[in-house]
């Protein structure tokens, strides 16, 4: 079944653009990326849009749908009335570099930032050697795509551009639990999650884990559990005291 | 093709700080975003006027075998029947429950849910997902008086004994009104429904996951941690069901006994 979309798309650059209106031929089956292809290819062909894999793996569609941040090419037409205009923006967290095309640079200064993953010796016969149940946690963050969706929708940083100064945002702090929790590396990032990459900022409000588009359980699964690991190193005077007398060494 | 023209951007912070695609609304969704932060202030705003009236009424929370778990355990000797030690000796006009609830509320304000339930809904950062918050300037956690949330891991310790108070109340429910054993009504029903529902709540939170078994790197060298922390991981995946479910319990358990205690209701008893 096909219908005439209405879309209302944001056109500009970092000077200034304005929300304007298309109608556009929708087929059934198809997700917001095709009808902006569709648009490029029969209306609007100086219209910027950044896209790779249309399969929502390489995490380069972000923009915000209805004003939720989400992949253009995992958000079906079907989801919306036919009479509905759907507006399309780019990310608003993130600096505008042309129509729906967003400068994402403020991420990849912060995963430079962060500390490298340093492992303990290798054993005696050169192997390095952990079993599944102790890497399986930080497997499920190993799946996300660096879409930005969870940095473009953290109000920490979306409603404070000077917090970009100091705080590091869902996807890097998870990557530091990621490490953190990794059974062969040694450095201890609790100090650094929190003195440098501003844990402490994060007030858990979830809304990186509801639009992930991998499903990841951000919040509950790696923010969390840094946040009381920071507790063990910083707020808890028993941990503190155990660590001191040598009773609780870090794990 | 026709042209928005976009309205001059109101705050030079946020989204509409320098460089960013210059949309003046503070939001664009055109769902009922607004639904669940009004849902979550009614609620909670009801639980605080209740539990406030019923904490400073200082009556009507005790009916043979039962006591409310605002009042429990009964630290002055005012249970009827002296059925329940005296163990405090405070001054008669402040309630009991002033001094017993400062543990659960304590436990709750520093829940990991319900910070992100009070968040959105009361501090409006941010009311939803990518809805504008009001506010100019903003910290988290880092600072005094939020910075506070960190201890809750001693709320949960402390919450742990009010659990095992509250379970005990549940086993006394199970005499009569004579202080015999053997038997059962509808408040022993709903006095082990509130223990089992707090029970739930406490060990489904995050930092009991973490105590658990969330803070080591190797599960592998300890097995019994790891079925442990895969057990309340289990549980914590409905913590804020349990949240809510168990704030209703305590609420509804201590209704039952006000309405046994004021002789509004009597207890159908089963045997």
């Amino acid at each position: 079944m096909t219908y005439d979309g209405k879309l209302r798309v944001w056109r500009g650059d970092e000077t200034g653009g304005e929300l304007r209106d298309y109608t556009v031929q929708v087929n059934e089956g198809e997700v917001v990326l095709d009808v902006i292809h569709r648009l490029q290819a029969t209306q609007a062909g100086d219209l910027a849009v950044r896209w790779n894999c249309k399969a929502g793996k390489c995490g380069s569609c972000s923009a915000e749908i209805n004003g939720k941040p989400r992949l253009m090419c995992l958000t079906r037409m079907g989801t919306f009335a036919e009479d509905e205009v759907v507006t399309i923006t780019p990310m608003r967290t993130f600096p505008v570099i042309r129509d729906l095309v967003t400068d994402v640079s403020y991420n990849y200064e912060k995963a430079a930032a962060l500390p490298g993953f340093e492992p303990r010796p290798r054993d005696a016969d050169g192997q390095h050697r952990m079993q599944q149940i102790d890497v399986e946690r930080s497997q499920e963050f190993r799946k996300c795509i660096e879409c930005f969706l969870c940095q473009d929708v953290c109000h920490v940083v979306r409603d404070h551009e000077d917090n970009k100064k100091v705080y590091a945002g869902p996807r890097f702090l998870m990557r530091l639990a990621e490490l953190d929790m990794h059974p062969l590396d040694t450095f201890d990032r609790r100090k650094v999650a929190q003195d440098n990459m501003g844990l402490g900022m994060c007030n858990i409000t979830k809304c990186c884990s509801e639009v992930c588009p991998e499903g990841i359980h951000i919040t509950d699964n790696a923010l969390i559990p840094m946040k009381e690991r920071v507790v063990d190193r910083k707020y808890d005077p028993l941990t503190w005291l155990g660590a001191k007398i040598g009773r609780r060494p870090h794990p | 093709m026709t042209t928005i023209t976009p309205a001059p951007v109101p705050h030079a912070e946020g989204t509409g700080a320098p460089g960013r695609a210059t949309i003046a609304a503070r939001h664009l969704r055109t769902d009922r975003w607004w639904l669940q932060p009004l849902i979550t202030v009614a609620v909670l705003v009801s639980f605080i006027i209740y539990s406030t009236i019923r904490a400073f009424e200082n009556a009507h929370y005790f009916a043979e075998p039962y006591i409310s778990p605002f009042y429990s355990p009964c630290i002055v000797d005012a249970c009827e029947g002296n059925s329940f030690p005296k163990l405090f000796d405070g001054p008669s006009f402040i309630s009991p429950a002033l001094y017993i609830l400062v543990i659960p509320l304590g436990f709750r304000l520093t829940c990991y849910y319900y910070r992100k339930a009070y968040y959105r809904s009361f501090w409006m950062s941010p009311p939803a997902c990518a809805v504008a918050e009001p506010h100019k300037k903003y910290t988290g956690e880092t600072r005094v008086p939020l910075i506070g949330n960190n201890v809750h891991r001693y709320f949960f310790y402390a919450g742990l004994v009010f659990n095992a108070i509250l379970t005990y109340d549940a086993v006394l429910a199970f005499r009569n009104a004579e202080g015999e054993w053997g038997h059962m009504g509808l408040g022993t029903l709903v006095f082990l429904l509130n223990a089992t529902l707090l029970w739930l709540y406490s060990l489904s939170c995050h930092s009991c996951r973490h105590i658990m078994g969330g803070r080591l790197n190797s599960f592998s060298r300890h097995p019994l941690r790891y079925k442990g922390w895969t057990l309340v991981s289990k549980l914590n995946g409905s913590h804020m069901k349990y949240a809510w479910v168990s704030l209703f319990g305590v609420a509804l358990t201590d209704l039952y006994v006000r309405l046994l205690a004021t002789n509004a209701f009597s207890d159908p008893r089963f045997f």
